[in-house]
């Protein structure tokens, strides 16, 4: 396009494939999405371990067998603290989409924060029981 | 302190320039200058075809932001003694088109601004004579979205504003939310659906730079998630009862 006084040639910038690595909070905002893949890893490792107990004891002896190869104890480890900062930084990240409000006024983030929490503690507690106990 | 800073100015002259390049000045510095004003120093003292917008100088008028050192600032609000001794990098904001040298080409948030109808919206006169009473309660609710000064911050923040082309952005969604919280208004159905199109809230994933970015303290990302989340409620709602909804 060239330039005439009526009709600027304006520049547009390329927008850089690798767009996430020239800051600090787009990478670790990318981290974040990526922890995604894992939690979708846990759902199907989760779904894994329901279909061997539902098949009875050699195919659930089997999964164990399974579960306690080197790459598989590996790839659990990775996904268990991937999970746990996705899981955080979500609770984190909660007040901004809850503007709660009790009598009149408006809940203060952390109490929202602190209930997911709360809640967060008491359904593994209740997971805790049902399986150990 | 040394009494001289350098102010590197990216430069682009649309008539000689194929792409934008670098040119330093060196400014005398002064503790109480902000950065508009050592570009106004160039401007006046040593070249005056550097091209940047501006007019207030006090952070209400929202004309010039720029990237300074790699930060969307407010060029009247960034001060030359917080990057002493220098060099100081400016540059036009990200993810517009440039016209000239700092000055970027807006258009395209003024073509989606008025989609989400950011004025007060009330189909049915008041019968009531006098004004439109707002308790401090009522007023909080959407005040901090009322302070957005359409500066583009916000915009040049945003990696999804860059990446997605339709994405009504930031500023035009806090500005949607401010008239949607707003008690006396009853527009909120009338902008739900450029809202909660896929161009609207759902294109945002929620960086959160845009919040940070704000010169006014106006939770950008905020007003997208709790939007999101009135958006599912309602889409929940019409599928549900699909005779009742909106």
């Amino acid at each position: 396009m060239s330039y005439t006084e009526f009709h600027p040639r304006w520049h547009r910038p390329h927008f850089p494939v690798f767009w996430w690595v020239h800051r600090r909070s787009y990478l670790a905002f990318v981290v974040r999405e990526l922890t995604s893949v894992f939690v979708a890893w846990s759902v199907v490792f989760l779904l894994l371990l329901v279909r061997a107990v539902s098949q009875g004891p050699e195919p659930y002896r089997r999964f164990l067998d399974w579960s306690s190869t080197w790459w598989v104890v590996t790839l659990n480890v990775v996904t268990l603290s991937l999970v746990l900062l996705h899981a955080v930084t979500w609770f984190n990240l909660a007040p901004k989409a809850m503007a709660v409000r009790a009598r009149g006024r408006r809940v203060p983030n952390t109490w929202i924060t602190g209930a997911h929490y709360l809640a967060w503690a008491l359904v593994s507690a209740i997971a805790a029981w049902v399986v150990l106990g | 302190m040394a009494d001289r800073i350098t102010l590197q100015v990216t430069r682009y002259r649309p008539e000689e320039d194929l792409e934008p390049a670098r040119q330093n000045y060196e400014i005398p510095f002064r503790k109480e200058w902000a950065v508009l004003d050592g570009l106004n120093h160039i401007k006046d003292h040593i070249d005056g075809t550097l091209s940047y917008r501006w007019s207030c100088r006090m952070g209400i008028c929202g004309s010039c932001g720029m990237i300074v050192n790699g930060e969307p600032q407010l060029s009247c609000a960034a001060f030359l003694a917080d990057y002493a001794p220098g060099p100081v990098r400016i540059e036009p904001l990200h993810n517009f088109p440039v016209i000239r040298d700092l000055v970027i080409e807006i258009g395209d948030f003024l073509h989606k601004l008025p989609q989400v109808k950011p004025w007060l919206i009330r189909p049915e006169p008041s019968q009531e004579p006098g004004e439109h009473l707002q308790t401090p309660a009522a007023l909080d609710e959407y005040h901090q979205f009322s302070m957005c000064i359409n500066c583009m911050l916000c915009y040049s923040a945003c990696p999804v504003v860059g990446l997605e082309e339709d994405f009504l952005g930031p500023a035009a969604i806090a500005l949607a939310q401010r008239y949607n919280l707003d008690s006396r208004d009853q527009g909120a159905a009338e902008r739900f659906d450029a809202l909660s199109s896929p161009a609207g809230v759902w294109d945002c994933t929620f960086v959160g730079e845009c919040t940070k970015a704000c010169p006014k303290g106006v939770d950008p990302a905020g007003a997208i998630q709790r939007y999101k989340l009135t958006a599912a409620l309602e889409s929940l709602k019409a599928f549900v009862l699909p005779r009742r909804a909106r």
